[in-house]
Protein backbone atom coordinates (compact mmCIF):
# COMPACT_ATOMS: atom_id res chain seq x y z
CA UNK A 1 0.00 0.00 0.00
CA UNK A 2 1.51 3.70 -0.91
CA UNK A 3 2.48 5.97 2.17
CA UNK A 4 -0.80 8.21 1.70
CA UNK A 5 -2.88 4.94 1.90
CA UNK A 6 -1.17 4.06 5.55
CA UNK A 7 -1.41 7.83 6.65
CA UNK A 8 -5.04 7.89 6.00
CA UNK A 9 -5.63 4.78 7.74
CA UNK A 10 -3.58 6.35 10.37
CA UNK A 11 -5.86 9.32 10.29
CA UNK A 12 -8.97 7.05 10.20
CA UNK A 13 -7.99 5.34 13.43
CA UNK A 14 -6.90 8.54 15.07
CA UNK A 15 -10.78 10.04 14.26
CA UNK A 16 -12.31 6.87 15.39
CA UNK A 17 -10.32 6.50 18.71
CA UNK A 18 -11.29 10.34 19.45
CA UNK A 19 -14.73 9.71 18.75
CA UNK A 20 -15.29 6.29 20.79
CA UNK A 21 -13.21 7.99 23.71
CA UNK A 22 -15.64 11.20 23.36
CA UNK A 23 -16.26 11.07 27.33
CA UNK A 24 -12.86 10.81 28.26
CA UNK A 25 -10.96 13.37 26.15
CA UNK A 26 -13.54 16.01 26.56
CA UNK A 27 -14.92 17.09 29.76
CA UNK A 28 -17.87 19.18 28.13
CA UNK A 29 -21.09 17.68 27.83
CA UNK A 30 -22.03 18.10 24.15
CA UNK A 31 -25.48 19.42 24.74
CA UNK A 32 -24.71 21.38 27.41
CA UNK A 33 -26.27 24.87 26.94
CA UNK A 34 -23.81 27.65 29.22
CA UNK A 35 -25.17 31.02 28.37
CA UNK A 36 -22.55 32.54 29.94
CA UNK A 37 -19.72 31.38 27.40
CA UNK A 38 -21.72 31.62 24.01
CA UNK A 39 -19.93 32.32 20.96
CA UNK A 40 -16.51 32.62 22.25
CA UNK A 41 -13.68 31.79 19.87
CA UNK A 42 -11.20 28.98 20.14
CA UNK A 43 -9.16 29.39 23.30
CA UNK A 44 -7.32 26.95 25.60
CA UNK A 45 -10.30 26.15 27.56
CA UNK A 46 -12.57 25.43 24.93
CA UNK A 47 -9.97 24.83 22.19
CA UNK A 48 -12.58 25.06 18.92
CA UNK A 49 -15.38 27.61 20.85
CA UNK A 50 -18.25 27.66 21.69
CA UNK A 51 -21.56 28.07 19.69
CA UNK A 52 -24.10 30.12 19.88
CA UNK A 53 -26.03 28.36 22.90
CA UNK A 54 -22.34 27.96 24.77
CA UNK A 55 -22.14 24.14 23.32
CA UNK A 56 -18.21 23.61 23.35
CA UNK A 57 -17.68 22.58 19.90
CA UNK A 58 -14.75 20.31 20.31
CA UNK A 59 -17.27 18.46 21.99
CA UNK A 60 -19.94 18.50 19.42
CA UNK A 61 -17.45 17.56 16.86
CA UNK A 62 -16.49 14.37 19.14
CA UNK A 63 -19.82 12.86 19.61
CA UNK A 64 -21.30 14.19 16.29
CA UNK A 65 -18.19 11.95 14.55
CA UNK A 66 -19.52 8.85 16.00
CA UNK A 67 -23.22 9.28 14.65
CA UNK A 68 -21.44 10.63 11.14
CA UNK A 69 -19.15 7.66 10.90
CA UNK A 70 -21.35 5.03 12.74
CA UNK A 71 -24.03 5.91 10.04
CA UNK A 72 -21.72 5.90 6.91
CA UNK A 73 -20.25 2.70 7.72
CA UNK A 74 -23.46 0.84 8.34
CA UNK A 75 -25.11 2.02 5.24
CA UNK A 76 -22.24 0.52 3.37
CA UNK A 77 -22.35 -2.62 4.99
CA UNK A 78 -25.59 -2.98 4.71
CA UNK A 79 -25.87 -1.78 0.80
CA UNK A 80 -22.45 -4.34 -0.25
CA UNK A 81 -24.65 -7.06 1.41
CA UNK A 82 -27.84 -6.49 -0.69
CA UNK A 83 -25.57 -5.50 -3.55
CA UNK A 84 -23.41 -8.99 -3.35
CA UNK A 85 -26.38 -10.83 -2.89
CA UNK A 86 -28.20 -9.44 -5.39
CA UNK A 87 -25.36 -8.99 -8.15
CA UNK A 88 -24.25 -12.72 -7.44
CA UNK A 89 -27.59 -13.76 -8.34
CA UNK A 90 -27.89 -11.33 -11.50
CA UNK A 91 -24.45 -12.16 -12.98
CA UNK A 92 -25.07 -15.72 -12.21
CA UNK A 93 -28.22 -16.89 -13.06
CA UNK A 94 -28.23 -14.66 -16.03
CA UNK A 95 -31.01 -14.84 -18.62
CA UNK A 96 -34.73 -12.93 -17.33
CA UNK A 97 -33.64 -13.02 -13.65
CA UNK A 98 -30.57 -11.14 -15.11
CA UNK A 99 -32.59 -8.57 -17.70
CA UNK A 100 -34.96 -8.25 -14.67
CA UNK A 101 -32.83 -7.38 -11.80
CA UNK A 102 -30.60 -5.45 -13.60
CA UNK A 103 -33.68 -3.06 -15.20
CA UNK A 104 -34.44 -2.42 -11.64
CA UNK A 105 -30.59 -1.24 -11.00
CA UNK A 106 -30.81 0.61 -13.95
CA UNK A 107 -34.16 2.81 -12.36
CA UNK A 108 -32.98 3.30 -9.15
CA UNK A 109 -29.27 4.66 -11.14
CA UNK A 110 -31.05 6.59 -13.43
CA UNK A 111 -32.00 9.10 -10.83
CA UNK A 112 -29.81 11.95 -9.31
CA UNK A 113 -28.96 9.47 -6.57
CA UNK A 114 -29.39 12.31 -3.73
CA UNK A 115 -32.59 13.44 -4.80
CA UNK A 116 -33.80 9.76 -4.58
CA UNK A 117 -32.12 10.12 -0.93
CA UNK A 118 -33.87 13.17 0.18
CA UNK A 119 -37.15 11.42 -1.34
CA UNK A 120 -36.80 8.46 0.32
CA UNK A 121 -35.41 10.12 3.84
CA UNK A 122 -39.13 12.01 3.65
CA UNK A 123 -41.00 9.24 4.29
CA UNK A 124 -39.90 7.92 6.99
CA UNK A 125 -39.13 10.09 10.42
CA UNK A 126 -36.14 12.28 10.19
CA UNK A 127 -33.24 10.39 12.48
CA UNK A 128 -30.10 8.53 12.17
CA UNK A 129 -31.79 4.80 10.94
CA UNK A 130 -33.75 7.14 8.19
CA UNK A 131 -30.33 8.22 7.01
CA UNK A 132 -29.27 4.94 6.79
CA UNK A 133 -31.87 3.44 4.86
CA UNK A 134 -31.78 6.13 2.50
CA UNK A 135 -28.61 6.02 1.46
CA UNK A 136 -28.79 1.68 1.37
CA UNK A 137 -31.85 2.04 -0.72
CA UNK A 138 -29.81 4.01 -2.99
CA UNK A 139 -26.14 2.77 -2.53
CA UNK A 140 -26.90 -1.43 -3.32
CA UNK A 141 -27.64 -0.42 -6.59
CA UNK A 142 -24.18 0.65 -8.01
CA UNK A 143 -22.76 -2.39 -5.60
CA UNK A 144 -25.34 -5.03 -7.22
CA UNK A 145 -23.38 -3.51 -11.12
CA UNK A 146 -20.78 -3.83 -10.60
CA UNK A 147 -20.44 -7.17 -8.72
CA UNK A 148 -22.57 -8.55 -11.91
CA UNK A 149 -20.08 -6.77 -14.63
CA UNK A 150 -17.09 -8.79 -12.38
CA UNK A 151 -19.29 -12.16 -11.80
CA UNK A 152 -19.98 -12.35 -15.64
CA UNK A 153 -16.38 -12.24 -16.91
CA UNK A 154 -15.61 -14.45 -14.08
CA UNK A 155 -18.33 -17.27 -14.94
CA UNK A 156 -16.58 -18.27 -17.97
CA UNK A 157 -13.06 -18.47 -16.47
CA UNK A 158 -11.13 -21.67 -16.04
CA UNK A 159 -10.90 -22.25 -12.68
CA UNK A 160 -14.88 -21.95 -12.50
CA UNK A 161 -15.14 -24.81 -15.31
CA UNK A 162 -12.86 -27.31 -12.99
CA UNK A 163 -15.42 -26.93 -10.31
CA UNK A 164 -17.99 -27.82 -12.31
CA UNK A 165 -16.09 -30.44 -13.95
CA UNK A 166 -15.85 -31.73 -10.00
CA UNK A 167 -19.55 -31.96 -9.52
CA UNK A 168 -19.64 -28.46 -7.67
CA UNK A 169 -23.33 -27.87 -7.28
CA UNK A 170 -24.49 -24.24 -8.23
CA UNK A 171 -24.56 -22.73 -4.79
CA UNK A 172 -21.11 -24.01 -3.90
CA UNK A 173 -19.57 -22.56 -7.06
CA UNK A 174 -21.78 -19.80 -5.86
CA UNK A 175 -20.52 -18.94 -2.41
CA UNK A 176 -17.21 -20.68 -2.10
CA UNK A 177 -15.67 -20.25 -5.61
CA UNK A 178 -16.87 -16.98 -6.78
CA UNK A 179 -17.93 -14.90 -4.03
CA UNK A 180 -14.19 -15.01 -2.47
CA UNK A 181 -13.13 -13.73 -5.85
CA UNK A 182 -15.19 -10.38 -4.93
CA UNK A 183 -13.03 -9.67 -1.90
CA UNK A 184 -10.62 -7.17 -3.53
CA UNK A 185 -13.20 -5.34 -5.14
CA UNK A 186 -15.30 -5.24 -2.20
CA UNK A 187 -12.67 -4.04 -0.56
CA UNK A 188 -11.49 -1.30 -3.02
CA UNK A 189 -15.46 -0.08 -3.05
CA UNK A 190 -16.00 -0.22 0.24
CA UNK A 191 -13.00 2.28 0.61
CA UNK A 192 -14.32 4.65 -2.37
CA UNK A 193 -18.27 4.55 -1.56
CA UNK A 194 -17.72 5.00 2.41
CA UNK A 195 -16.02 8.45 1.54
CA UNK A 196 -18.79 9.42 -0.91
CA UNK A 197 -21.94 8.40 2.23
CA UNK A 198 -20.27 10.14 4.52
CA UNK A 199 -20.79 13.39 2.41
CA UNK A 200 -24.53 12.25 1.59
CA UNK A 201 -25.03 11.54 5.13
CA UNK A 202 -23.43 14.78 5.93
CA UNK A 203 -25.68 16.27 2.78
CA UNK A 204 -29.17 15.14 4.35
CA UNK A 205 -28.38 16.39 7.78
CA UNK A 206 -27.28 19.41 6.91
CA UNK A 207 -31.02 19.52 5.38
CA UNK A 208 -32.52 18.62 8.54
CA UNK A 209 -33.44 14.75 7.46
CA UNK A 210 -30.88 13.34 9.57
CA UNK A 211 -30.60 13.21 13.80
CA UNK A 212 -32.48 15.91 15.37
CA UNK A 213 -31.58 18.33 17.51
CA UNK A 214 -30.14 19.16 20.15
CA UNK A 215 -28.10 15.73 19.06
CA UNK A 216 -25.10 17.21 17.17
CA UNK A 217 -23.65 15.19 13.79
CA UNK A 218 -21.13 17.60 11.66
CA UNK A 219 -23.93 18.26 8.82
CA UNK A 220 -26.43 19.62 11.22
CA UNK A 221 -23.77 22.10 13.25
CA UNK A 222 -23.07 23.89 9.69
CA UNK A 223 -26.51 24.09 9.08
CA UNK A 224 -27.42 25.72 12.22
CA UNK A 225 -24.77 27.56 12.46
CA UNK A 226 -24.26 28.82 8.70
CA UNK A 227 -26.10 32.36 9.73
CA UNK A 228 -22.94 32.90 11.93
CA UNK A 229 -20.62 32.43 8.99
CA UNK A 230 -19.09 36.39 8.56
CA UNK A 231 -19.07 36.82 12.47
CA UNK A 232 -18.05 33.35 14.27
CA UNK A 233 -16.59 31.37 11.57
CA UNK A 234 -15.17 28.59 13.41
CA UNK A 235 -18.80 27.43 14.58
CA UNK A 236 -18.99 26.84 10.70
CA UNK A 237 -15.17 25.47 9.38
CA UNK A 238 -14.42 23.34 12.21
CA UNK A 239 -17.34 20.29 11.27
CA UNK A 240 -16.80 21.11 7.69
CA UNK A 241 -13.31 20.46 8.18
CA UNK A 242 -13.77 17.19 10.03
CA UNK A 243 -16.29 16.04 6.81
CA UNK A 244 -13.71 16.92 4.35
CA UNK A 245 -10.63 14.87 6.30
CA UNK A 246 -12.46 12.10 6.89
CA UNK A 247 -14.22 11.79 3.17
CA UNK A 248 -10.76 12.41 1.96
CA UNK A 249 -8.85 9.58 4.34
CA UNK A 250 -11.79 7.17 2.81
CA UNK A 251 -10.85 8.04 -0.60
CA UNK A 252 -7.26 8.01 -0.29
CA UNK A 253 -7.49 4.67 1.32
CA UNK A 254 -9.99 3.53 -1.78
CA UNK A 255 -7.75 4.49 -4.21
CA UNK A 256 -4.65 3.19 -2.86
CA UNK A 257 -6.27 0.11 -2.26
CA UNK A 258 -7.32 0.25 -5.87
CA UNK A 259 -3.78 0.39 -7.01
CA UNK A 260 -2.52 -2.23 -5.19
CA UNK A 261 -5.05 -5.06 -6.19
CA UNK A 262 -4.57 -3.09 -9.73
CA UNK A 263 -8.44 -3.39 -10.42
CA UNK A 264 -10.02 -1.05 -12.42
CA UNK A 265 -13.47 0.11 -11.72
CA UNK A 266 -16.10 1.93 -13.75
CA UNK A 267 -19.30 3.33 -12.52
CA UNK B 1 -40.17 6.88 -17.43
CA UNK B 2 -43.10 5.04 -15.67
CA UNK B 3 -41.10 3.02 -13.12
CA UNK B 4 -39.89 6.77 -12.19
CA UNK B 5 -43.41 7.96 -11.72
CA UNK B 6 -44.13 5.02 -10.34
CA UNK B 7 -41.29 4.91 -7.56
CA UNK B 8 -41.64 9.02 -6.61
CA UNK B 9 -45.53 7.96 -6.45
CA UNK B 10 -44.88 5.52 -3.91
CA UNK B 11 -42.25 7.61 -1.89
CA UNK B 12 -44.86 10.85 -2.17
CA UNK B 13 -47.65 8.91 -0.84
CA UNK B 14 -45.84 7.12 1.98
CA UNK B 15 -45.07 10.18 3.57
CA UNK B 16 -46.26 10.86 6.81
CA UNK B 17 -48.63 14.17 7.74
CA UNK B 18 -51.44 14.78 6.21
CA UNK B 19 -51.14 17.54 3.30
CA UNK B 20 -54.96 18.77 4.03
CA UNK B 21 -54.52 18.66 8.10
CA UNK B 22 -51.23 21.23 7.56
CA UNK B 23 -53.46 23.37 4.87
CA UNK B 24 -56.57 24.00 6.60
CA UNK B 25 -55.17 23.71 10.40
CA UNK B 26 -55.01 21.12 13.47
CA UNK B 27 -58.51 22.44 14.26
CA UNK B 28 -60.28 22.69 10.93
CA UNK B 29 -64.08 21.24 11.49
CA UNK B 30 -64.50 17.62 9.98
CA UNK B 31 -66.62 18.87 7.07
CA UNK B 32 -64.34 21.32 5.77
CA UNK B 33 -61.31 18.54 5.78
CA UNK B 34 -63.66 16.34 3.78
CA UNK B 35 -64.33 19.14 1.28
CA UNK B 36 -60.77 19.35 0.50
CA UNK B 37 -59.97 15.81 0.91
CA UNK B 38 -62.59 15.61 -2.46
CA UNK B 39 -61.34 18.81 -3.70
CA UNK B 40 -57.86 17.27 -4.30
CA UNK B 41 -58.53 13.81 -5.23
CA UNK B 42 -57.08 12.39 -2.17
CA UNK B 43 -60.26 10.91 -0.94
CA UNK B 44 -59.74 8.21 -3.92
CA UNK B 45 -58.46 5.04 -3.67
CA UNK B 46 -54.46 5.26 -4.58
CA UNK B 47 -54.36 3.34 -7.70
CA UNK B 48 -57.39 5.90 -8.94
CA UNK B 49 -54.99 8.90 -7.63
CA UNK B 50 -51.86 7.14 -9.88
CA UNK B 51 -53.79 6.72 -12.83
CA UNK B 52 -54.96 10.12 -12.76
CA UNK B 53 -51.50 11.31 -12.02
CA UNK B 54 -49.77 9.66 -15.00
CA UNK B 55 -52.48 10.81 -17.35
CA UNK B 56 -51.95 14.75 -16.39
CA UNK B 57 -48.58 13.82 -16.73
CA UNK B 58 -48.40 13.11 -20.24
CA UNK B 59 -50.82 15.87 -20.87
CA UNK B 60 -47.67 18.03 -18.81
CA UNK B 61 -49.26 18.57 -16.30
CA UNK B 62 -47.62 17.90 -12.54
CA UNK B 63 -50.67 18.81 -10.56
CA UNK B 64 -50.82 22.48 -8.45
CA UNK B 65 -49.13 23.26 -5.10
CA UNK B 66 -50.96 22.89 -2.02
CA UNK B 67 -50.13 26.28 -1.09
CA UNK B 68 -50.08 28.79 -3.51
CA UNK B 69 -52.66 26.77 -5.37
CA UNK B 70 -50.25 27.44 -8.82
CA UNK B 71 -49.56 24.70 -11.34
CA UNK B 72 -46.35 22.79 -10.26
CA UNK B 73 -45.64 22.73 -14.13
CA UNK B 74 -45.81 26.32 -14.57
CA UNK B 75 -43.39 26.95 -11.50
CA UNK B 76 -41.15 24.50 -13.13
CA UNK B 77 -40.40 26.39 -15.77
CA UNK B 78 -39.91 29.47 -14.23
CA UNK B 79 -37.28 28.38 -11.98
CA UNK B 80 -35.70 25.56 -14.64
CA UNK B 81 -33.88 28.86 -16.33
CA UNK B 82 -32.43 29.54 -12.97
CA UNK B 83 -30.80 26.38 -12.18
CA UNK B 84 -30.26 25.81 -16.32
CA UNK B 85 -27.54 28.99 -16.30
CA UNK B 86 -26.39 27.49 -12.71
CA UNK B 87 -25.51 24.31 -13.90
CA UNK B 88 -24.00 25.37 -17.48
CA UNK B 89 -22.35 27.92 -15.97
CA UNK B 90 -20.67 25.35 -13.53
CA UNK B 91 -19.99 23.17 -16.52
CA UNK B 92 -18.15 26.43 -18.62
CA UNK B 93 -16.16 26.52 -15.48
CA UNK B 94 -15.48 22.52 -14.89
CA UNK B 95 -15.03 21.34 -17.97
CA UNK B 96 -11.60 23.30 -19.47
CA UNK B 97 -10.37 23.08 -15.83
CA UNK B 98 -11.41 19.38 -15.24
CA UNK B 99 -9.50 18.71 -19.11
CA UNK B 100 -6.58 20.57 -18.66
CA UNK B 101 -5.79 19.14 -15.00
CA UNK B 102 -6.55 15.62 -16.16
CA UNK B 103 -4.05 16.35 -19.37
CA UNK B 104 -1.49 17.32 -17.29
CA UNK B 105 -1.32 14.98 -14.79
CA UNK B 106 -1.76 12.36 -17.13
CA UNK B 107 1.28 13.18 -19.50
CA UNK B 108 3.26 14.49 -16.32
CA UNK B 109 2.47 11.38 -14.79
CA UNK B 110 4.37 10.35 -11.44
CA UNK B 111 5.96 13.82 -11.16
CA UNK B 112 5.38 16.47 -8.58
CA UNK B 113 2.90 18.25 -10.60
CA UNK B 114 0.93 14.47 -11.11
CA UNK B 115 0.51 14.23 -7.31
CA UNK B 116 -0.31 17.76 -6.80
CA UNK B 117 -3.37 18.22 -9.10
CA UNK B 118 -4.30 14.68 -8.33
CA UNK B 119 -4.26 15.28 -4.19
CA UNK B 120 -6.16 18.35 -5.56
CA UNK B 121 -8.80 16.40 -7.33
CA UNK B 122 -9.34 13.56 -4.50
CA UNK B 123 -9.77 16.53 -1.88
CA UNK B 124 -12.06 17.80 -4.37
CA UNK B 125 -14.49 15.16 -4.19
CA UNK B 126 -14.13 14.71 -0.49
CA UNK B 127 -14.99 18.53 0.41
CA UNK B 128 -18.94 18.90 1.09
CA UNK B 129 -20.17 21.50 -1.34
CA UNK B 130 -22.62 22.87 1.53
CA UNK B 131 -19.25 23.91 3.42
CA UNK B 132 -16.88 24.94 0.37
CA UNK B 133 -20.18 26.86 -0.72
CA UNK B 134 -20.41 28.84 2.93
CA UNK B 135 -16.70 29.01 2.60
CA UNK B 136 -16.19 30.65 -0.79
CA UNK B 137 -19.16 33.08 0.37
CA UNK B 138 -17.15 33.97 3.33
CA UNK B 139 -14.04 34.73 1.80
CA UNK B 140 -15.26 36.30 -1.69
CA UNK B 141 -17.92 38.52 -0.92
CA UNK B 142 -17.65 38.55 3.01
CA UNK B 143 -14.11 39.68 3.37
CA UNK B 144 -13.29 40.44 -0.28
CA UNK B 145 -16.36 41.96 -1.07
CA UNK B 146 -16.68 41.44 -4.81
CA UNK B 147 -19.62 39.33 -4.99
CA UNK B 148 -23.07 39.46 -3.00
CA UNK B 149 -23.07 36.97 -1.29
CA UNK B 150 -26.65 35.46 -1.84
CA UNK B 151 -29.92 36.24 -4.10
CA UNK B 152 -31.10 35.68 -7.89
CA UNK B 153 -29.89 37.78 -10.75
CA UNK B 154 -27.22 39.27 -12.76
CA UNK B 155 -23.87 37.21 -13.39
CA UNK B 156 -22.50 38.92 -10.23
CA UNK B 157 -25.29 36.39 -8.43
CA UNK B 158 -23.97 33.64 -10.53
CA UNK B 159 -20.73 33.33 -10.14
CA UNK B 160 -20.47 32.48 -6.55
CA UNK B 161 -22.74 29.52 -6.72
CA UNK B 162 -21.66 27.84 -9.80
CA UNK B 163 -17.79 28.07 -8.95
CA UNK B 164 -19.16 25.83 -5.93
CA UNK B 165 -20.71 23.67 -7.80
CA UNK B 166 -17.94 23.29 -10.36
CA UNK B 167 -15.60 21.99 -7.84
CA UNK B 168 -16.36 18.17 -7.62
CA UNK B 169 -17.22 17.82 -11.73
CA UNK B 170 -13.62 19.41 -12.32
CA UNK B 171 -12.37 16.44 -9.89
CA UNK B 172 -14.35 13.43 -11.48
CA UNK B 173 -13.89 14.90 -15.10
CA UNK B 174 -9.55 15.57 -13.88
CA UNK B 175 -9.63 12.03 -12.56
CA UNK B 176 -11.32 10.28 -15.56
CA UNK B 177 -9.32 12.20 -17.97
CA UNK B 178 -6.12 11.03 -16.13
CA UNK B 179 -6.47 7.60 -15.87
CA UNK B 180 -8.64 6.89 -19.99
CA UNK B 181 -5.10 8.76 -20.94
CA UNK B 182 -2.87 6.76 -19.03
CA UNK B 183 -4.60 3.81 -20.33
CA UNK B 184 -3.96 5.04 -24.47
CA UNK B 185 -0.54 5.82 -23.59
CA UNK B 186 0.10 2.18 -23.76
CA UNK B 187 -1.81 1.24 -26.96
CA UNK B 188 -0.40 0.25 -30.45
CA UNK B 189 -1.36 3.32 -32.17
CA UNK B 190 0.20 5.82 -30.27
CA UNK B 191 3.68 3.80 -31.31
CA UNK B 192 2.74 3.60 -35.01
CA UNK B 193 2.19 7.22 -34.71
CA UNK B 194 5.49 7.82 -33.38
CA UNK B 195 7.19 5.73 -35.79
CA UNK B 196 5.82 7.79 -38.59
CA UNK B 197 7.36 10.91 -36.93
CA UNK B 198 3.86 12.49 -36.35
CA UNK B 199 4.42 15.92 -33.61
CA UNK B 200 4.53 14.73 -29.96
CA UNK B 201 2.20 17.83 -29.44
CA UNK B 202 -0.35 16.60 -32.17
CA UNK B 203 -0.26 13.02 -31.04
CA UNK B 204 -1.09 14.19 -27.32
CA UNK B 205 -3.50 16.41 -28.13
CA UNK B 206 -5.29 15.15 -31.54
CA UNK B 207 -4.21 11.09 -31.76
CA UNK B 208 -4.93 10.38 -28.12
CA UNK B 209 -7.21 12.93 -26.74
CA UNK B 210 -9.96 11.68 -29.27
CA UNK B 211 -9.35 8.01 -28.38
CA UNK B 212 -9.84 9.39 -24.85
CA UNK B 213 -13.11 11.34 -25.62
CA UNK B 214 -15.71 8.14 -24.44
CA UNK B 215 -15.20 7.78 -20.89
CA UNK B 216 -14.70 11.68 -20.98
CA UNK B 217 -18.02 12.61 -22.01
CA UNK B 218 -19.76 10.17 -20.37
CA UNK B 219 -18.56 11.53 -17.29
CA UNK B 220 -19.64 15.10 -18.26
CA UNK B 221 -22.93 13.72 -18.93
CA UNK B 222 -23.01 11.99 -15.12
CA UNK B 223 -21.65 15.06 -13.97
CA UNK B 224 -25.23 16.75 -14.77
CA UNK B 225 -26.93 14.85 -12.27
CA UNK B 226 -24.15 15.65 -9.71
CA UNK B 227 -25.09 19.23 -10.67
CA UNK B 228 -28.80 18.46 -9.90
CA UNK B 229 -28.03 16.75 -6.71
CA UNK B 230 -25.66 19.80 -5.64
CA UNK B 231 -27.90 22.32 -6.66
CA UNK B 232 -30.40 21.03 -3.39
CA UNK B 233 -27.34 22.00 -1.46
CA UNK B 234 -26.23 25.42 -3.39
CA UNK B 235 -29.22 26.79 -4.35
CA UNK B 236 -30.27 27.13 -0.56
CA UNK B 237 -27.07 28.39 1.01
CA UNK B 238 -26.87 30.83 -2.18
CA UNK B 239 -30.30 31.84 -1.89
CA UNK B 240 -30.71 31.06 -5.87
CA UNK B 241 -34.23 31.06 -7.23
CA UNK B 242 -34.04 27.80 -8.79
CA UNK B 243 -35.49 23.97 -8.93
CA UNK B 244 -33.18 22.93 -5.93
CA UNK B 245 -34.88 25.64 -3.48
CA UNK B 246 -37.86 25.06 -4.79
CA UNK B 247 -37.42 20.90 -3.82
CA UNK B 248 -36.45 21.76 -0.25
CA UNK B 249 -38.77 24.20 0.03
CA UNK B 250 -41.74 21.91 -0.88
CA UNK B 251 -40.18 19.14 1.17
CA UNK B 252 -40.13 21.44 4.32
CA UNK B 253 -43.64 22.48 3.62
CA UNK B 254 -44.64 18.99 2.42
CA UNK B 255 -46.30 20.14 -0.51
CA UNK B 256 -46.70 16.48 -2.74
CA UNK B 257 -47.17 18.34 -5.88
CA UNK B 258 -44.10 20.21 -6.16
CA UNK B 259 -41.25 16.93 -4.50
CA UNK B 260 -42.66 14.93 -6.89
CA UNK B 261 -42.64 17.68 -10.00
CA UNK B 262 -39.24 18.62 -9.10
CA UNK B 263 -38.13 14.91 -8.68
CA UNK B 264 -39.19 13.90 -12.01
CA UNK B 265 -38.35 16.90 -13.54
CA UNK B 266 -34.93 16.46 -12.80
CA UNK B 267 -34.74 12.59 -13.40
CA UNK B 268 -36.09 13.10 -16.92
CA UNK B 269 -33.39 16.13 -17.82
CA UNK B 270 -30.82 13.38 -16.58
CA UNK B 271 -32.28 10.16 -18.39
CA UNK B 272 -32.57 12.57 -21.39
CA UNK B 273 -29.35 13.95 -21.51
CA UNK B 274 -27.57 10.55 -20.92
CA UNK B 275 -29.55 9.31 -23.90
CA UNK B 276 -27.94 12.86 -25.83
CA UNK B 277 -24.47 11.40 -24.85
CA UNK B 278 -25.16 7.78 -25.82
CA UNK B 279 -26.30 9.17 -29.22
CA UNK B 280 -23.48 11.28 -29.71
CA UNK B 281 -21.07 8.62 -28.83
CA UNK B 282 -21.75 7.24 -32.39
CA UNK B 283 -20.32 10.57 -33.88
CA UNK B 284 -17.15 10.72 -31.38
CA UNK B 285 -16.16 7.13 -32.10
CA UNK B 286 -18.28 5.53 -35.11
CA UNK B 287 -16.89 1.90 -33.86
CA UNK B 288 -19.74 2.71 -31.50
CA UNK B 289 -22.70 1.60 -33.72
CA UNK B 290 -26.32 2.97 -32.40
CA UNK B 291 -29.40 0.49 -31.73
CA UNK B 292 -27.03 -2.22 -30.82
CA UNK B 293 -27.50 -4.36 -27.92
CA UNK B 294 -25.29 -2.67 -25.21
CA UNK B 295 -25.59 -5.98 -23.15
Amino acid sequence: MKTAGKISVAILILICFFSIMAPLISKYDPNMINLDHIKEPPSLKHILGTDNKGRDIFSRILYGGRISIVVAVTATLLSMGIGLVIGLCAGFLGGKVDTAIMSFVDLILSFPALLLAIGISIILPPGIYTVMIAITAVGWASFARIIRGYILTLKEALFIEAARALGCSNMRILFRHLMPQCTPLLLVMMGLKLGGYILTEASLSFLGLGAQPPVATWGSMISANRVFISTYPWMVFFPGLMIAVTALCFNTLGDSLKDSYNLKIKG
Amino acid sequence: MLGITLLTFIIIKALPGDPVLSIVGERAHPDVIEKIRKELGTDKNLLRQYLGYVGLLIKGEFGRSYYTNRRVFDDLLLKFPNTLKLALTAMIIAIPVGLILGLISAYKKDTFMDRLISSVSVTGLSVPVFWSGLLIMLFFSLKLKIFPPSGTGDIRFLILPSLTLSLPAIATLSRVTRTTIIEILDMPFVNTARAKGIAELKIKLIHIFKNALIPIVTVIGLDFGSYLNGAVLTETIFGWDGIGRFTMEGIIKRDYPVVMGCVIACTVIFVLINLFVDVIYHYIDPRVRLYENSR
